[in-house]
């Protein structure tokens, strides 16, 4: 029989105003195996603490029940009390009478009536806890980013620096993500690739960091601290080890007329291609659905022409394993399709374009070689409209955009316009808006100059629709504030399409088990106190993939996570979870439900002779659970249909014991 | 009548077993009446030539006693399996339940098992004799002459509602092999959905209450092969007891129907082994049934390594909250 020890916890007024505490120490006094009960002011403070500790000494107690906030608040530091009384720091039980009993509650008579119910189920079960002692496994000290952007980058450099080995993969051919698309940033408009590519030249140099370009996560198995991934790396048809970069072959290759991806389908592209001059690695890639030799396998102009003998038409698909300890997803956003959004005519006029498609049109190594020209016709353009929240505040039109704030387009717009009116003085410009947001670090002054030293028409309100008409986009819209319909002959419209995380979070996340909000951004452990941390152990999260976020934010979240993950890897062991599974032999029968349902792949299956009550011995096939690999979700024991399975601190019978206490 | 002969099934058998293909069969041989045909672990030719049946009354699915049968042969052990029976030799594949090198399964065409509650139900108690010729002829004490039955008559209810001709395990195939049938086994289920929830606790109370705790649903169901039964173990709490009030009658069946839950093949066994004629397929089918309308039709045995809805996760699962909103619809 345990003797067991009961401590409700007033949390201040935070359950002493709904529920009756004394009344609760009171009531569970009588429980079996309760030999003790108290109720304190704050149980979490050093006074609660010592309280406990004295408990335990004076009544002899050997196992314990603190009824106050949930497990996830306070459960480590009744376990660490526990301990340090001497006690398995698992003969702690919480009942959780304030979230989910006090702060639901209005009513003193209901709370204390509920607030009894669960520490008595608190109280059965802990007079079925057994003490558990976990195990620890080591820590495979290198880390993997995946995606290759500026969050990828920076967190990349962070943790090299810190002395572990970390690798990159990034889908495209070369890192540097959609910083290496812009043109100017906000606010202090210095141009992207100029603080960019030396990062970029840093990530290449540094002997800690590899690069795996071109590639994909295929597979994640494992834990915190012991991830086994596998990374398809797509055969790009080059020699990446032998290619100097040099661009013969790009000059050389006949088939020309393939969509630039980089400078977003704008201009074309050659089948062999280096995405752009700064692109790291600078490599060339073979474009399979492109290239004619590929293809058809006529032609081999690019082989021939390369000195290094780079070119390898018969590359394949290479699959590489790897360990690591930590893994932080960078992977990034992509601004929303505008197909939906037929009344802005981005679908039948070239002179309708997103702000990434702007960026292009106004950098010197883009498609107008950073003349600000229209598309179909390569003209100057005189009026230029811009329009914000394109599918961002989507509040009716969920299946067309986002209903979230996409944080930094009225930023860009305003860059995007006071550029333009400092470089042609004769455009004029208008923005148009549902609220401007700007709060950063100089981020209010900035799109105050617009407005004020550059004469950009703000106007609240938004376009309605756009029709090309001849060469002119007509463009209606309504001023709110003036309180009237406008109409305007526009060049050029410039839409800020809502950004969404990238395609390849969602099937990523699957293979994690990390979680995503309902708008596929990755979520935090704790959205205020652990915000660059996935619910998911020893997975971190960098940059956009999060949220929206500048180029700032990124930067700094790119850091924290990085350090996070130094945190970990400069740890030799970590300490597990030993409420783990474990397989009752002589109840299971091997039918393999549990190893299917098994995220973790943790469940094996061995022969195993058996001796039975005739005295016959048997070979049965049964379950086995690597303690190490195991993280106790529990699925197993609830997918196993003999019994045979139980969670170790959360037993079956500890279950049930708690069902019987909530409903005698 | 089976359009199979008991003598085709005896010449395989025997020639089987002379060829050392096998070393023993699983057969049927007569029990205490002509009607109740019982399983039959056979070794030699003689036997076999002896006493093996096949008749109409053959309904016993021997899948599951491969369990228990096939790791104890030196070689091969010989199993004559209807369609029914080799959905469940395929669920229990999958479980990993028997070594399928340790087993020559042969499929046999079936026309369907007749049941001999609908039999006395026509020619009354008191049956001595029956023969399965062209009719079905059944000598009683009562009668002098025998009463002559068609098969279709007193055909059982699964096999009325027969769910697949086809058979999807065999190593060889005698006979027909037909399609799977696009039969009305859930109308039943149907009907009762369609009952007030009192009505239908009221359906379940009078069927339920008649149960003698005997265990033969469990012991005959191929879902039911753990190595400890909860029900056979003294520390479950729940162990071998006659029920003590009408909330433990139903437990158990409803217990056992759960744990067989997206495993069940829907062989009908429980129901032809039942002394008290307790409908239970129509639990299992009732499990059936959601599965097919929530997550789209599950055969269980169809293919061996099928995973289950119940037990596989995939993005397109609905949701709970839709499977509260169809309550009303899927009671």
């Amino acid at each position: 029989m345990q003797r067991i020890g009961v401590f409700v916890c007033w949390c201040g007024s935070n359950i002493a105003g709904t529920v009756d505490v004394v009344a609760v120490a009171e009531a569970l006094k009588n429980e079996p195996g309760v030999v003790f009960s108290t109720n304190y002011q704050y149980m979490c403070s050093q006074a609660g603490q010592d309280m406990i500790k004295q408990a335990v000494a004076e009544h002899k107690l050997t196992g314990i029940v603190v009824c106050s906030c949930s497990p996830r608040m306070h459960e480590a530091t009744f376990r660490k009390t526990a301990a340090a009384a001497g006690l398995n720091p698992y003969m702690v039980e919480i009942a959780n009478i304030r979230e989910q009993c006090s702060w639901v509650h209005k009513d003193m008579v209901t709370g204390t009536e509920k607030a009894i119910i669960l520490g008595k189920a608190a109280v059965a079960k802990v007079n079925l806890n057994a003490p558990l002692t976990p195990g620890e496994s080591p820590v495979t000290k290198r880390a993997l980013v995946i995606g290759g952007g500026i969050a990828g980058i920076q967190t990349a450099l962070d943790i090299a620096d810190a002395g572990f080995p970390v690798d990159i993969v990034e889908k495209l051919p070369t890192i540097g993500g959609k910083m290496a698309q812009l043109d100017k940033t906000f606010p202090t408009l210095d141009c992207a690739a100029c603080i960019l590519t030396p990062k970029m030249v840093d990530v290449a140099q540094n002997d800690k960091i590899r690069i795996f370009s071109y590639s994909e996560v295929a597979e994640i198995k494992g834990f915190v601290g012991n991830f086994d991934v596998k990374i398809k790396k797509k055969a790009r048809y080059v020699n990446e080890d032998i290619c100097t970069g040099c661009g013969a072959c790009v000059e050389k290759c006949p088939m020309k007329k393939v969509p630039n991806e980089f400078n977003l389908g704008m201009d074309n592209r050659h089948a062999i291609y280096i995405p752009f001059a700064q692109a790291v690695p600078k490599v060339a890639t073979i474009d399979p659905n492109a290239c004619n030799m590929l293809k058809n396998g006529k032609c081999g102009l690019c082989a021939k022409v390369c000195a290094a003998g780079a070119i390898d038409y018969k590359q394949k698909d290479q699959i590489i394993e790897e360990k690591y300890g930590a893994i932080v997803v960078a992977t990034g956003f992509n601004p929303i399709s505008m197909d939906k959004f037929d009344e802005f005519a981005y679908n039948q006029s070239k002179d309708v374009i997103t702000s990434l498609e702007f960026e292009r049109l106004t950098n010197a190594a883009g498609p107008t070689a950073g003349k600000l020209l229209r598309p179909s016709d390569l003209e100057h353009p005189h009026t230029i409209v811009f329009v914000q929240c394109v599918g961002s505040r989507c509040d009716s039109c969920a299946e067309k955009g986002k209903e979230y704030c996409s944080k930094i387009c009225c930023m860009y717009t305003a860059k995007h316009a006071m550029l333009t009116r400092d470089k042609y003085p004769d455009t004029e410009v208008y923005v148009f808006y549902i609220d401007v947001r700007t709060p950063g670090k100089n981020f209010d002054e900035f799109y105050r100059r617009a407005v004020e030293e550059y004469g950009v028409h703000y106007i609240k309100g938004m376009v309605g629709k756009v029709t090309p008409e001849g060469k002119k986009l007509k463009v209606q819209a309504s001023d709110l504030i003036a309180n009237k319909q406008l109409h305007i002959d526009a060049d050029l419209v410039v839409l800020a399409a809502a950004i969404e995380p990238d395609k390849t979070a969602r099937p990523l996340a699957t293979m994690l088990t990390a979680s995503m909000d309902t708008n596929d951004f990755f979520t935090e452990a704790h959205p205020k106190l652990r915000p660059v941390e996935s619910p998911t152990a020893g997975v971190f999260l960098s940059g956009a993939c999060q949220g929206p976020k500048d180029i700032p934010e990124t930067v700094s979240q790119a850091g924290a996570a990085a350090s996070k993950v130094i945190g970990l890897l400069a740890k030799d062991k970590l300490t597990g979870n030993p409420c783990i599974a474990s397989s009752n032999e002589l109840m299971c029968n091997g039918c393999s439900a549990c190893e299917k349902v098994c995220p973790y792949g943790a469940i094996t299956y061995e022969n195993k002779e058996f001796r039975m009550p005739d005295r016959t011995t048997k070979i049965r096939r049964v379950a086995s659970v690597n303690p190490a690999v195991c993280q106790g979700c529990g699925a197993c024991t609830v997918a196993c249909p003999s019994g045979a399975m139980d969670l170790r601190g959360f037993s079956s019978a500890q279950i049930m014991a708690e069902v019987d206490a909530i409903c005698k | 009548m089976q359009k199979i002969t008991r003598d085709q099934l005896v010449e395989k058998a025997v020639s089987l077993l002379e060829a050392g293909t096998v070393s023993a069969v699983l057969g049927w041989k007569k029990g205490e009446f002509d009607y109740d045909i019982t399983p039959a672990l056979f070794k030699s030719a003689e036997e076999i030539k002896e006493l093996f049946v096949w008749n109409d009354f053959c309904g016993a699915n021997f899948s599951k006693y491969l369990v228990a049968k096939a790791p104890k042969q030196e070689g091969k052990l010989l199993v004559f399996l209807k369609p029914c029976d080799t959905y469940s030799f395929n669920q229990l594949l999958t479980e990993h339940r028997f070594d399928r090198e340790k087993v020559y399964a042969v499929g046999i065409g079936c026309e369907g098992m007749a049941d001999i509650d609908k039999v006395k139900a026509i020619c009354g108690d008191g049956i001595v004799s029956i023969n399965c010729g062209e009719k079905m002829a059944v000598g009683t004490i009562y009668n002098d002459a025998e009463t002559l039955i068609d098969y279709a008559d007193v055909l059982a209810e699964r096999c009325v509602n027969c769910k697949s001709k086809k058979h999807v395990a065999y190593d060889e195939l005698m006979g027909d092999d037909g399609e799977v049938i696009d039969s009305d086994r859930f109308d039943e289920v149907a009907r009762i959905e369609a009952m007030t929830p009192d009505e239908r606790f009221e359906f379940w109370q009078d069927q339920l209450s008649r149960c003698i705790r005997c265990n033969a649903c469990r012991d005959a169901c191929p879902a039911c092969t753990c190595e400890k039964c909860v029900f056979d173990n003294p520390k479950s709490g729940v162990e071998n007891k006659a029920p003590a009030n009408s909330f433990e009658e139903k437990m158990f069946h409803i217990i056992r129907a759960f744990h067989v839950a997206g495993r069940c093949t829907d062989c009908g066994e429980c129901s032809r082994v039942c002394p008290q004629n307790i409908p239970l397929h129509l639990l299992n089918r009732k499990f059936i049934k959601d599965i097919n309308e929530f997550y789209g039709d599950y055969q269980a045995g169809a293919e061996v390594g099928s995973r289950a809805p119940l037990v596989n996760y995939t993005t397109e699962d609905l949701e709970p909250s839709e499977v509260f909103d169809r309550r009303d619809t899927n009671a």
